[in-house]
């Protein structure tokens, strides 16, 4: 199996085959985290740079261990630790990183549209990791992938996707891939998040969280910055929490089924209540275990996809 | 010397002229128009002949908006680069904003422009000045002061004024010198932070928009204040649908606003901006479909004035960033006329309305004795190709810089002769 691109940059990039293959190619790659010995030699001799322009924990340790587990060297650079705090442009760094061989290049950077930047001007494959507001699209197949696991299927499924919608980059890229897996997505939040033109990419849109909840299957939390109340876009945590905060009581019209996803870091009592992150609904923990799984197979696909040999 | 422009279809709206002429200068100035062929061999003896057959000839074109970027960003433009870059592209007469560093907020910084122009420009160079100290949209310049030291217009261009009472005070106070003020009009606060129009395509991107209401409500808002004080509002580089019907509105109560309208903002839209191309990062942003249309409308009723480039030069450094970091702006002096003659493929407007906006418009409005070919006048003119198939390439541009997002495009039309005051400042072969 060979990915359609040779770079991740959006969901854009693949192909709904490529998706049904890398979660697949997860799916079996998951077992290798469950052995004592948590290591294959598949991608022995391979060089993978982590180069994170923005503070990550669990993206760069995923992507990190991810690398490790099928035996590639991995390097991590941040960007306090690089010269991007000495001047350096962008391009340069990465004229530089290429120079050394590299064989992916993982970039996180706060500003969108930096990884495609990036991988117009180098020859090495690049994994979008995270770019701005833009797109996640490694979280996103992260999420498919834990929610096939819990419903048996993606078809048909309905979806929310609540709260930040205008600065979260987990909600383009699972739009744009829940979408291609034939899901009905929903967006909610205050009318102030939810950027100009999102119907246009075939989702409703709706303000009332407990409406919104009857009879889906997933819901996914967003992450609300604080920095967003100093902009306007609401007016403090506390209503915020009254009206988005996910409550044992806002989800008493929901399935029995219903799973519970966030993409971390979570604002404890801002976004979802205590009893429900650790409830029985929430995966948030399984999305975690999935990002291993999800990353190792993309790298696999990426370095080795063409190569049936060396299976 | 003499030279002689035989044989080309003159098209010089100024003085309703459209029709296969000769066209005879001397001493920098129009010295006969005639039929071909007619003018005496007395008076044509030992003119330079250029053979304008098939071609088109017309008043040197017009610019009322490009950043030469001197004093102060030289690394991006000069006066000398960006007078060449004008003369390859048809343009005789530009209007420098004065977003330099210092800025020309007072006559010495305009003397040295002008002066700089004098000694190393081969067009005739013009100087718009600040409205405020600074740009800082706080304490008006001295507008007299500039106006004596040869400024055509007042502008804080790229920062806007935002202040309604200075605005207000800039109107009145610039009546007493009968020079336009330009806006570039945008209410900062909605689009702070923006990098791209706001629509589909930035939520898609994931890129901060900036709406056109931020255009439009300072569009209003300067007509309404206009209305009181009286003065000239001259909007800068119209990009938003609504932003037209407003000067729409407004020139038919009789208001004294005009507008200009940049080639990017009816030969591309947002969607250039997929893909994170810097070149397609310009303030005012790319727009949608509608707003196209509706300049396209603009241009052939009449509410559009003129063409003007808004020619910002920026180096390799500026613009190679995220496209949130990088620089606003695109360089346009090249590009403008095949960018324009397309308008003529799609029967937008005529050739006669395209060298109207380009020449005797801007002319008229500014107060310029140019953009006219009768005899007498300054001999600056432009002999262009239209036909001519070619794409575009940016290392062929004469401007220091080489930002366009133009680069590779199938065009038709180039300059092949311009002539400054009689003298040629640019050939190129058809």
């Amino acid at each position: 199996m060979t990915l359609a691109n040779r770079d991740i940059l959006s969901i854009q990039d693949l192909a709904d085959e490529d998706i049904e293959a890398i979660l697949d190619t997860a799916t079996s790659l998951k077992e290798i985290s469950t052995r004592k010995i948590k290591k294959v030699p598949t991608l022995r001799g391979r060089t993978i740079i982590n180069l994170f322009f923005e503070p990550s924990t669990r993206t760069r340790t995923s992507f990190e261990i991810a690398g490790k587990r099928l035996s590639a060297d991995v390097i991590n650079i941040s960007a306090s630790t690089s010269s991007a705090t000495k001047g350096e442009s962008l391009l340069d760094t990465a004229y530089n990183l290429e120079a050394m061989n590299p064989d992916i290049l993982v970039i996180r950077h706060g500003s969108s549209g930096v990884p495609q930047m990036i991988a117009s001007h180098i020859k090495c494959p690049v994994i979008n990791a995270g770019d701005g507001a833009h797109e996640h699209p490694t979280q996103a197949l992260l999420d498919l992938l834990t929610i096939r696991e819990r419903h048996k299927t993606l078809t048909g499924l309905k979806v929310v996707i609540v709260g930040d919608i205008a600065h979260s980059r987990v909600a383009r890229s699972n739009i744009l891939a829940m979408r291609k897996m034939g899901m009905v997505v929903t967006v909610v939040g205050p009318p102030t998040m939810i950027p100009v033109g999102m119907a246009q990419l075939g989702v409703s849109i709706h303000y009332n969280l407990e409406e919104a909840l009857r009879d889906v299957d997933v819901i996914m939390m967003l992450r609300i910055q604080l920095e967003r109340q100093s902009q306007g876009l609401f007016s403090s945590f506390r209503e915020y929490s009254s009206l988005y905060c996910l409550t044992a009581e806002k989800l008493k019209n929901a399935s029995k089924q219903v799973m519970i996803m966030h993409p971390g870091p979570v604002n404890r009592g801002v976004e979802i209540s205590l009893d429900i992150l650790e409830g029985p609904h929430s995966v948030v923990l399984e999305q975690v275990h999935n990002g291993v799984a999800v990353r190792m197979a993309l790298l696999y696909l990426l370095l080795e996809g063409g190569n049936e040999d060396s299976n | 010397m003499k030279i002689l422009i035989s044989n080309g279809r003159l098209i010089d709206p100024a003085n309703q002229r459209d029709e296969i002429s000769d066209i005879l200068i001397d001493k920098g100035k129009i010295a006969a128009i005639a039929k071909p062929g007619r003018i005496p061999k007395q008076d044509t003896d030992g003119a330079k002949v250029i053979d304008a057959t098939d071609q088109i000839v017309a008043p040197g074109f017009i610019d009322m908006h490009v950043h030469f970027r001197e004093p102060g960003f030289e690394y991006k433009e000069t006066i000398e680069t960006g007078c060449q870059s004008a003369a390859a592209g048809g343009f005789t007469t530009v209007a420098m904003m004065p977003n330099t560093h210092p800025v020309n907020d007072n006559r010495s910084v305009t003397e040295f422009m002008l002066s700089q122009a004098k000694a190393h420009g081969v067009v005739n160079v013009l100087s718009i000045g600040a409205v405020s100290v600074g740009l800082q949209g706080e304490k008006l310049t001295d507008m007299g002061d500039l106006k004596t030291a040869g400024v055509v217009a007042y502008s804080d261009d790229g920062h806007p004024v935002m202040n309604n009472e200075l605005m207000r005070r800039a109107l009145e106070y610039s009546k007493m010198f009968d020079l336009p003020i330009i806006q570039h009009c945008e209410v900062l606060d909605l689009t702070a932070g923006g990098c791209m129009n706001e629509s589909r395509v930035s939520t898609e991107l994931g890129l901060k928009g900036m709406p056109t209401e931020g255009e439009d409500i300072m569009v209003y808002r300067d007509i309404a204040l206009l209305e009181k004080t009286g003065g000239r509002v001259h909007v800068a580089h119209i990009s938003s649908a609504q932003s037209v019907d407003l000067v729409r509105q407004a020139k038919a109560k009789g208001l004294a606003v005009t507008c200009e309208v940049a080639p990017h903002h009816f030969s591309l839209t947002d969607e250039a901006v997929r893909g994170y191309d810097t070149n397609s990062k310009m303030s005012p942003p790319l727009r949608e479909q509608k707003d196209v249309a509706a300049i396209k409308q603009g241009l052939q009723d009449g509410t559009i004035d003129m063409i003007a480039t808004d020619h910002a030069p920026h180096d390799l450094a500026d613009k190679q960033m995220d496209y949130q970091s990088a620089c606003f702006g695109i360089v346009g002096l090249e590009t403008a006329l095949p960018l324009t003659l397309k308008l003529i493929d799609e029967k937008v407007i005529t050739l006669p309305q395209m060298v109207a906006l380009f020449t005797a418009q801007p002319a008229e409005i500014f107060k310029l004795d140019k953009g006219n070919l009768a005899v007498g006048k300054d001999a600056d003119v432009v002999v262009f190709d239209p036909q001519v198939e070619y794409n575009i390439d940016v290392q062929k541009f004469k401007s220091k810089s080489k930002n366009s997002p133009f680069h590779g495009w199938p065009v038709k039309g180039r300059v092949t002769h311009t002539l400054v005051m009689g003298k040629i400042v640019h050939t190129s072969n058809s």
